[in-house]
């Protein structure tokens, strides 16, 4: 059974190892707040961090995930600095509607803060060009990224 | 969606629910005293039963049994809609949790109907919550009678309902606290979650909860005069903001029941194909799959539903099966010749919706003969459709994002030969929507019950959701119909409109669903039409064709304004620009004083964007459009530029006229998505085509959505009023590729005829 360290924690995961990261997560291991948006990495809902590096889970394999860190919503709201900062500001900013794209959405925007962090609106674009809402917020999400840059100033 | 009284030509809005309901019942079967309707006595008590039955939250206040005594001592004129136990809970702690009769798939409802039951209350703002209701009656759309989300209705109808409903709540505390301090009601007020007494003395609501219950449900309430609001009309954040930014919140995919299994289906190639034949034995040796069903699918297809422990081994699953389908007894629609009679059929006399004399149209002065191609669009929510079903041998629990869960419920009972009350729906926060979750068909719940049914068969008995792929629900049908306008126009050198003849070609959304018998009139569907002409009085001419076509279609995000809206503005436009005239100022000229709304709302935009006053950058030009739609309306004034024949748009001002405001983040967070939504309509890739009767597209890679790139600045300015609020769910979007397309004509010279944008 393969192990993959989760938000710290080591877990074992009985699933297949062709399995792609977003379902062991959801299906096996029962946490759902990484979402299943398009299975083909074009839109990224399904964004998690491996080594602090924002991947689209719906196609990465837990086979290459062995003896690597995964990071999901559920631990970068709550547990690390710059993803608190980024839930605090998407809460201000009120940036979610419907809200199904949003665990994608502060994954991706997390990632670009921890590499940059004063990013400018092209940079904002660059980073999240690949996280599709439906809903449109990306007004908000373009606000919310600043500010919470300005937070962790 | 959209069912509006103006569109019915005459049909008073008070006759619509029940002809809604009969031709409900009707086609659906239902038993109008457990499914629909219970605005009687009698059902009024089975619903209390039903509920207490079902271990339904009677809301109220803590007990349920005293809950009961609370309802049955309320005035027996009062309907379930109006019954606070339904709607209203109170902890001891003080914690008020309203329900909500729609569902909330990113709206903002679920916020913006308890401000509302709030503001009556004098509730706690930072102590209310909110969850949603089922299909239970006493949460059915009070206007129509039936569980319905769509045409921008939720505020518009259930605004007097919610506050109502807050000022019967208060009056039941005020009556607890009275009779506890031994003084008469009448010296008592409310602030923020407590009975202020004599010398200031206070009691909670939620101390006061179990008394309250116990007190009379009064009929008559007497409500705030709009002055005294201090939660309607404040701008505030979404009850569900933080479970939203952590993963928290769940929605209708994130269901887990003990044992669940997943279920995926293979569809048939073709709308309404069948299985030829299977052979399955890959599928089966995939580790996790427990069977391979073949199950009816949509349009009396047949698919092959693979159900297995998880999402992945289902998909795998369904990769391994080798499947020859039957598609002979089906025609097998290709867009592009589709178009070619699209267009011989537009020029044709088709079902007359408007007439006018045509015969000044000859000797016109100056003349624009315009075609427009609109092209099938899928709504594409981010949360792909889902349905759990947890089926026992005499009754069902589902659970899913639906726009109409009463008629799915009435929709799985037939599927499953249940009596409809042994059918709950779970109405689930949903992953967007657009019109997707509210099928005439039930498509995706009826579709989700025989996979059920089939599985029992075989002897599963676990719960099964059956989960759509992305390239599932691209291909899965149910788009916005393709359409063809053709428009001749006659005017003179002042932009007098002599005879302007209009003719749209596309499928009809309601033919054949239960809406059909009152949207289609003398054979022309009010969802087709809509958008048309007004505001502007020109003598119009306008024919319908519906051609049927092997294509499921059905209302996407603003129905027929998607289209008209767009034939409607870019021509106007033409005819100012090609009169010489400002196209802000003929609009207005054209309104005359008959639209006070269109008017303010256009001006506003005029005046906060800087037209006619500020130096546009190089290469930039202004784009005009106003629209109304569900009562509600939006003028866009836009920067825009083409670059290497590429358009781009740069900033949007928003000029909004929807009456009263419940919420004005919500509202410029519509503005903004729907905003965004229409411009999606605009850019490369946002089309569904067929080759053969096959969808050509499958996922966001071949069937484009709007990203961060494409994002405009966006300013929504709204104009102030007191009067009944109406709905800002869909009219943010008809006015804005209209808008985008006349800074293109400004800048070419000619105006795009066809979306997405082609710039001949």
């Amino acid at each position: 059974m393969p192990t993959l360290n989760i938000n710290g924690k080591d877990t074992a995961v009985d699933a297949d190892e062709s399995t792609p990261i977003l379902w062991a997560l959801r299906d096996t291991l029962g946490m759902t707040g990484t979402k299943f948006g398009c299975g083909q990495a074009l839109c990224g809902a399904c964004t998690v961090h491996l080594n602090g590096a924002p991947v689209r889970s719906c196609i990465t394999p837990i086979s290459a995930a062995a003896g690597q860190k995964i990071t999901t919503i559920e631990a970068i709201a709550a547990d690390d600095k710059v993803g608190k900062a980024v839930h605090a500001a998407w809460v201000k900013h009120d940036v979610a509607q419907c809200g199904y794209c949003q665990s994608g959405q502060i994954m991706s925007a997390t990632a670009l803060l921890k590499g940059k962090k004063k990013p400018t609106d092209a940079d904002i674009d660059a980073a999240m060009a690949g996280n599709v809402c439906r809903c449109g917020t990306y007004v908000r999400i373009r606000a919310a990224i600043h500010d919470a840059a300005k937070t962790l100033a | 969606m959209h069912f509006e009284p103006h569109a019915l030509q005459g049909q008073a809005q008070h006759f619509m629910p029940k002809n809604l309901q009969a031709i409900v019942d009707k086609a659906q079967g239902a038993i109008t005293s457990g499914a629909i309707d219970a605005s009687d006595g009698v059902a009024r008590r089975t619903f209390l039963k039903v509920s207490a039955a079902s271990g339904f939250a009677l809301g109220a206040f803590p007990l349920v049994s005293a809950a009961q005594g609370a309802a049955a001592a309320a005035p027996a004129g009062l309907k379930p809609h109006e019954q606070p136990s339904a709607f209203v809970r109170i902890d001891a702690d003080g914690t008020v949790t309203v329900t909500i009769n729609r569902l909330d798939f990113g709206q903002g409802v679920q916020t913006g109907l308890p401000m509302i039951l709030a503001e009556e209350l004098d509730a706690d703002w930072s102590k209310v919550r909110s969850v949603h209701g089922d299909a239970n009656p006493a949460y059915a759309d009070p206007a129509f009678g039936m569980h319905l989300t769509g045409g921008s209705n939720s505020i518009k109808h259930s605004y007097t309902q919610y506050r109502e409903l807050g000022a019967r709540t208060r009056a039941m505390l005020v009556g607890a606290a009275a009779a506890q301090w031994g003084v008469d009601a009448s010296a008592l007020r409310t602030s923020n979650g407590f009975v202020v007494g004599p010398g200031g003395k206070k009691l909670g609501y939620g101390a006061l909860a179990e008394a309250a219950m116990k007190q009379p449900v009064p009929e008559k309430v007497t409500l705030k005069d709009p002055k005294q609001f201090r939660l309607i009309g404040k701008p505030t954040g979404r009850l569900d903001a933080k479970a939203k930014s952590s993963g928290q919140q769940d929605y209708g995919i994130d269901v887990r029941l003990p044992g669940m299994l997943t279920a995926v289906v293979a569809r048939p190639p073709v709308f309404g194909g069948k299985v030829k034949s299977l052979d399955d034995s890959a599928a089966k040796a995939i580790k996790g799959v427990k069977a391979v069903l073949r199950v009816p699918t949509d349009r009396g297809g047949e698919g092959i539903a693979i159900v297995a422990d998880g999402y992945w081994p289902a998909k795998q699953g369904r990769d391994a099966l080798k499947v020859k389908w039957d598609t002979s007894a089906v025609t097998k629609p290709d867009t592009t010749a589709l178009l070619a009679q699209y267009r011989e059929l537009a020029a044709k006399p088709g079902n007359v919706a408007m007439q006018a004399d045509m015969a000044p149209l000859a000797g016109a002065p100056h003349k624009i003969s315009a075609e427009f191609v609109f092209p099938y669009l899928a709504h594409a929510p981010m949360e792909p459709l889902n349905c759990t079903v947890k089926l026992d041998r005499d009754k069902a629990e589902l659970w899913m994002g639906t726009q109409m869960p009463g008629l799915d419920a009435m929709a799985a009972a037939k599927t499953l030969g249940l009596q409809p009350q042994n059918v709950k729906v779970n109405t689930q926060m949903a992953g967007g929507g657009f019109g997707r979750r509210a099928i005439p068909t039930s498509d995706y719940v009826v579709e989700a019950c025989g996979i059920a049914k089939a599985a029992r068969t075989a002897g599963i008995t676990a719960p099964v959701r059956t989960l759509w792929s992305r390239e599932d629900d691209i291909k899965g049908g149910y788009y916005r119909p393709m359409h063809v306008h053709r428009a001749e126009i006659g005017f003179d050198a002042k932009g007098k409109i002599l005879a302007w003849d209009h003719t749209i070609v596309g499928q009809s959304i309601t033919k054949g669903s239960p809406f059909e018998a009152f949207m289609i009139k003398n054979g022309i569907d009010a969802t087709a039409i809509e958008g048309m002409k007004e505001p502007y009085d020109v003598p119009m001419k306008l024919s319908v064709h519906h051609p049927d076509v092997n294509v499921p279609v059905l209302w996407w995000r603003s129905v027929g304004s998607t289209h008209t809206a767009y034939a409607m503005e870019t021509l106007i436009d033409e005819v100012a620009r090609t009169t010489k005239q400002d196209p802000v100022a003929y609009r207005l000229a054209l309104m005359g004083d008959k639209h006070p709304r269109h008017k303010a709302a256009l001006q506003l935009a005029v005046a906060q964007s800087g037209y006619g006053k500020k130096k546009l950058a190089a290469g930039r030009a202004w784009g005009v459009a106003v629209h109304e739609s569900f009562e509600s309306v939006v003028a866009y004034v836009v920067e825009a530029s083409v670059k290497d024949g590429t358009p781009k748009l740069h900033s949007i001002t928003a000029g909004v006229h929807c009456n009263l405001v419940v919420n004005p983040k919500s509202v410029e967070a519509q503005v903004q998505g729907a905003a965004l939504m229409g411009l999606g309509t605009c850019l490369p890739g946002a089309a569904i085509t067929l080759k053969d009767g096959v969808v050509e597209q499958s996922n966001f890679g071949d069937y484009a959505v709007p990203r961060i790139t494409d994002m405009p600045q966006v300013t929504v300015h709204i104009v102030p009023s007191a009067d009944p609020p109406k709905g800002m769910g869909e009219p943010g979007l008809p006015p804005l590729a209209p808008a985008f397309a006349n800074a293109i004509a400004q800048i070419t010279g000619k105006t795009p005829r066809e979306l997405p944008l082609k710039l001949a």
